[in-house]
This record gives structure tokens, C-alpha cells and sequence, in this order.
């Protein structure tokens, strides 16, 4: 049945198509040319500074740099030294748990905002709006360095307000407490771009439909859950993207608050922050390359599965 | 109905209350503290989260402006620099591209577009370290191109200017133009452009913004501080502070008041060109 509807509308654009085909074959070929042409200049960018260094650091991270040997090729040495070196599993591992707290926390944040703002029409709300957006503008060094200042014990307000209470005020970024430290800086950074998306996406949405289900006698609640969920899916899963890819590149507010935080933040702690120290700091190019390609893979293949698995609900790929 | 929706009102406004507190928090620490002097930030009279009696705001700035002959100014210069050339020209090739995988069936089509999606999705971390070695090879490390380069490769924006074109740029006006004996290029300046303008102002918005916030390319390219954008500069201040290495001169009060005066740009962009990017900024997410 499927077949032969398929097979009808592809006989019904190859009508339409058909005649205006064989005399226009010359000026189509001659628009494909123009199609690359205005390509072209993005392609160019494209290759130089994205296919070329990605090939670039799988060449590098196929060599070895011994103090005595010199650079000589090792294979997939820097690979094997990779998957055993406990750095990056302790940073892989760091980032698959951060990531498990991060991104529902960041979800559920930007989602609940989104529905309440998608309710309301007052003034306020759209001063709350623009406000939770405010942090998007900030840049992450700011954000970083605003609450580092913030959980700072000498000059920062967490000690006034637990001594008032009569207790005594937790560091947030020694090992204990780093997680809920870092959390919070990334939530407070992104929640309101995600909520954006999110609430635009609300906005979209044909409101005769709100109608028809309250007129069923659906609540607020059921409304908010039912509908206006599901219809914001896409949506969803494209901040899904963005703050998984977001969380396993992290890299600026660790390596920003490293030095206030009394070692709290090991040169380790990300994949990300162990290459650019292994790269920068203790200068072996050729084993960073190796760990910066490592991550990449298992970036890739991690969303490529996702989109893949959400293909069907409307994801980025159709 | 009303004394049903009445509480529940009330709920997400004391809600919406709470997440205004908790995102205007650290802006307004950075506000109060840029007002304080080093006595102040650290023993004020009125605490972290109010003003001190002293009020320094004016002594800061001037601080800020002289300090290691005036270094601050030429960073926010940099800033400006290169997000701006790398944002405009990554805009520019956005809509180029995006024009192509819009509205033309070249071959290659699909495997640049699926490559495209590829693009978006790898960590910009895997990039730049080869970018750097890359850049060294030809000598141009420490140089403004090292930033400017990189920064004009921008797939996303490629993506959304192409899901948007999809959408508002109707074929037919495009072979009515044809017919009418228009130039290619003469259609796609006059005839398309047009139509793309609130895509193209948020793809400019997002391209400046993530240029201006870098932190990772610009650290890892660039090594004379005269050339830092401000990101990097106020991390390098950030790390002198903590060795406790300002000779002399309180670090913490510059990196606040500095970090106050450059948020100050962005944030008004932001706020008054808002009509332009809130549509656009859910683009990627249309059905």
C-alpha cells in the first residue's frame, strides 16, 4: 500500500519534472557549478582547518617522541599508552558522571523555565526572560572567574551567610564539593540559552490546541506534560546534542578555577585539560594529539548512536 | 477558573522570582565588588553582596585603564578585532554555503551536507592542537590571522542559514528571477538576501559571541600578552593574583572592574537586538 503510494508520487514529480528536464539538462549542470561556487569559499575553510588538522593529528598521534630516539613511528603506541593511562580514564570517567548530574540538571532547569514563561504574559516574565538569557552573553573565563570570586573564603559571601546560621561554610571546589562547584557554574552559563531554545519552540506551537484539550477537560499540568512536551522534542534533543557535546569538551572553567582551587582541580581532571597540559605544559604534541583524537572518537560515535536512536522522534537528522 | 489559575500564578511567579535571583546573583556581586578596593573586597563594611562605605568604582576604572600601560584597552581592542573580522567573515560564508546546500543539487551534495553534520559535532578541542602545530609550520602563531582563521569555520551556522533558506527563500521567485534574465549572483544579493535578513543577524550574533568567549583557541595560539583578547588577558591576571605576583597593586579589584567593563558590550547587543535573534536562535529545532 506504502509502495505504491511512494511509487505514484514518484511517477506523479517525474511528470511534472520530465519535460522541463530534458531541455534544461545544460542549464542544471551549469547550476551545480554555481552551487560549488558559492560553496566553494566555505569548503576551502572547511578543509583547511577542519579535515586538514583532524588528519594532521592522526598523523602526529601515530608518532612517538622519545628524549634519546627522537620522533620515530610508533603506530598505534600513543593509542595503547592512551587506553592505559589512568589520567584519562579518571578524566573520561569525571566527565561520563558529570555529565550524568549535568545535563538533567540543565534540562530540567531550562525546561521548567521555558514552561513557566510559556504561560505567563506579565511584565515580569519577560524581564525574567531576558535576565536567565543574560549568563549566554557572559564569556565562560567570566562566568568561571565570577563564581570562583563567589566561592572564595576570603572575600566571597557563602562564609557570612553560614555563620549566620552558626556553621561553617564548605569550598566548592576542593574534591568533595567540585562537582556541585562546577554544576553550578555550567548550569548557570547555559540554562538560559537552552531555555530559549526551548521557549521558542513553545511559541511556535498553534495554541487552538490548547483549546481543544482544555475543552476535554485536561489541566494545566496535563497540558504542560502531554502536549507541549512532546511538541518541543526536537527542540529537546537538539540542547540534548549541544550540552552532551558541551560537557565532554569541558575545559575553560576547570582550567580557570585549577588555581584558586587549592588542588582541587587536578591538571587531569578533563581529557581536555590533560591534552592541553600534556600538550602545552610538558610539551609531547605527538601523545596529546593521540588523547585529543581518543576523545574525539568517542565524542563522534557517542552522537552520531544518539542522533541515530532519536532519528525517528524528529531529531536533527531525518 | 480564575481561583483555579490564581495560585498557580502566584507559584510561577515566586518560581520565575527565584531563577531571576539566582542568575542576576553573580552579576550583581561583580557590580557591587567593582566598587570596593582591596580593603574592601576582602574586609568590607557591608559584606560581599553590598557596597562598602568607601565607594572606588572611579579609582578602579582608572586603574584598570593604566595598569602595565594600559594593557586592558588594547586587549578589549583585540577582542573587538577578531570577533568582529572572524565573525563577519564567518557570516559571510555561512550564508554562502548555506545558499548552496539550500537551493542547489550539485554533486556532492549529500556527502558535504552529512559531512557538514559531522563537523558540528566534533569537539573543538581535537582541533586545536594540530591547528596550533599547523599554524607554527607557516609561522603565523602569535599573530591575529592564528585566531581569525580558525575562528571563520562555523558549521552550525552553515546548518541553521541552510535550514532557514530552506524554509523562507521560496523556489519560484528564485526561476522567476532566472526568466526574467537575472544573473546568479545578482538573485542572490537581491532577490535572497533580503529574505534571510533575521537568519543572517543571528548567525553574525552567534559567530561574534562564540569568538569573543573563546578561551581555548586563544590561549593556545597566541603567547605575547599584548595580543590576548580580553578572555585570556583577565585569566592571565587571574593566575598572577592567585602567586600574588601584581607587584604591588591589587589584581582582584582589576580583574573584577575588568571583567564588569567587558561584559558591559555584549550584553547591550544582546539585549537590543533580541527581536532579531529570538526567532533565529530556535531555527535549528523547527519541525
Amino acid at each position: 500500500m506504502t509502495q505504491l503510494v511512494i511509487r505514484q508520487r514518484r511517477t506523479a514529480s517525474a511528470a511534472t519534472r520530465g519535460p522541463g528536464r530534458r531541455r534544461s539538462t545544460r542549464t542544471e549542470r551549469g547550476r551545480g557549478a554555481v552551487g560549488w561556487a558559492f560553496l566553494a569559499p566555505f569548503a576551502t575553510v572547511f578543509v583547511v582547518f577542519l579535515v586538514a588538522p583532524l588528519a594532521y593529528a592522526f598523523y602526529l598521534s601515530l608518532y612517538t617522541k622519545g628524549l634519546a630516539t627522537g620522533e620515530r613511528f610508533g603506530g598505534l603506541d600513543n593509542y595503547v599508552r592512551v587506553f592505559k593511562d589512568p589520567s584519562f580514564w579518571s578524566g573520561v570517567w569525571f566527565v561520563v558522571r558529570f555529565t550524568a548530574i549535568l545535563v538533567p540538571v540543565q534540562m530540567a532547569v531550562s525546561l521548567m523555565a521555558a514552561l513557566v514563561l510559556d504561560s505567563l504574559t506579565s511584565r515580569f516574565s519577560r524581564f525574567s526572560r531576558l535576565v536567565i538569557f543574560v549568563p549566554y552573553a557572559i564569556p565562560a573565563v567570566i562566568g568561571a572567574l565570577m563564581w570562583g570570586f563567589l566561592y572564595s573564603p576570603s572575600f566571597g559571601p557563602l562564609n557570612g551567610i553560614f555563620h549566620a546560621f552558626g556553621a561553617h561554610a564548605p569550598f566548592l571546589l576542593d574534591r568533595s564539593n567540585l562537582f556541585y562547584g562546577l554544576t553550578n557554574v555550567v548550569t548557570w552559563q547555559w540554562a538560559g540559552y537552552y531555555m530559549i531554545i526551548i521557549y521558542a519552540a513553545l511559541q511556535g506551537i498553534d495554541p487552538a490546541i490548547y483549546e481543544a484539550a482544555r475543552m476535554d477537560g485536561a489541566t494545566n499540568r496535563q497540558i504542560a506534560l502531554r502536549i507541549k512536551v512532546p511538541m518541543v522534542f526536537s527542540a529537546l534533543t537538539l540542547i540534548l546534542v549541544f550540552a552532551v557535546i558541551g560537557t565532554l569538551q569541558f575545559f575553560t572553567e576547570p582550567q580557570v578555577l585549577r588555581p584558586i582551587s587549592n588542588g582541587g582541580i587536578s591538571a587531569d581532571i578533563t581529557p581536555n585539560v590533560y591534552a592541553f597540559n600534556t600538550a602545552f605544559s610538558y610539551g609531547q604534541v605527538n601523545y596529546a594529539s593521540a588523547i585529543a583524537f581518543a576523545l574525539g572518537i568517542v565524542v563522534f560515535l557517542g552522537v552520531y548512536i544518539f542522533l541515530f536512536a532519536t532519528r525517528k522522534r524528529g531529531g536533527l537528522l531525518r | 477558573m480564575s481561583a483555579q489559575t490564581q495560585p498557580r500564578r502566584l507559584g510561577s511567579h515566586l518560581f520565575l522570582g527565584f531563577l531571576v535571583i539566582y542568575f542576576l546573583l553573580p552579576l550583581w556581586f561583580l557590580v557591587v565588588a567593582s566598587t570596593k578596593d582591596a580593603h574592601g573586597l576582602f574586609n568590607g563594611s557591608g559584606g560581599a553582596l553590598w557596597f562598602d562605605k568607601h565607594f572606588s568604582l572611579f579609582t578602579n576604572l582608572r586603574e584598570l585603564f593604566s595598569y602595565d600601560d594600559g594593557i586592558y584597552l588594547t586587549w578589549i581592542r583585540n577582542s573587538v578585532l577578531y570577533a568582529f573580522t572572524a565573525g563577519v567573515g564567518a557570516t559571510v560564508l555561512a550564508v554562502l554555503a548555506g545558499y548552496a546546500f539550500a537551493k542547489f543539487d550539485f554533486p556532492g551534495r549529500r556527502l558535504s551536507f552529512s559531512m557538514l553534520l559531522g563537523a558540528v559535532m566534533v569537539p573543538a578541542t581535537v582541533l586545536v592542537i594540530p591547528t596550533f602545530v599547523l599554524l607554527a609550520k607557516v609561522d603565523l602563531t602569535n599573530t591575529p590571522w592564528a585566531v581569525i582563521l580558525p575562528s571563520l569555520l562555523n558549521p552550525f551556522g552553515v546548518y541553521l542559514m541552510c535550514v532557514y533558506i530552506t524554509e523562507s527563500v521560496p523556489d519560484e521567485l528564485l526561476d522567476a528571477a532566472r526568466v526574467d534574465g537575472a544573473g546568479e549572483l545578482r538573485i542572490f544579493l537581491s532577490v535572497a538576501v533580503p529574505l534571510m535578513r533575521p537568519a543572517i543577524v543571528t548567525v553574525l550574533l552567534l559567530s561574534v559571541v562564540g569568538i569573543w568567549n573563546n578561551y581555548f583557541l586563544p590561549l593556545a595560539v597566541l603567547s605575547d600578552s599584548s595580543k590576548f583578547p580580553v578572555t585570556v588577558g583577565l585569566g592571565l591576571w587571574q593566575g598572577l593574583a592567585n602567586n600574588n605576583n601584581g607587584g604591588g597593586t591589587s589584581l582582584y579589584s582589576l580583574i573584577l572592574v575588568g571583567s564588569l567593563v567587558s561584559i558591559i558590550p555584549l550584553v547591550i547587543c544582546f539585549l537590543s537586538l533580541q527581536k532579531y535573534w529570538r526567532g533565529g536562535l530556535s531555527l535549528g529545532s523547527l519541525k
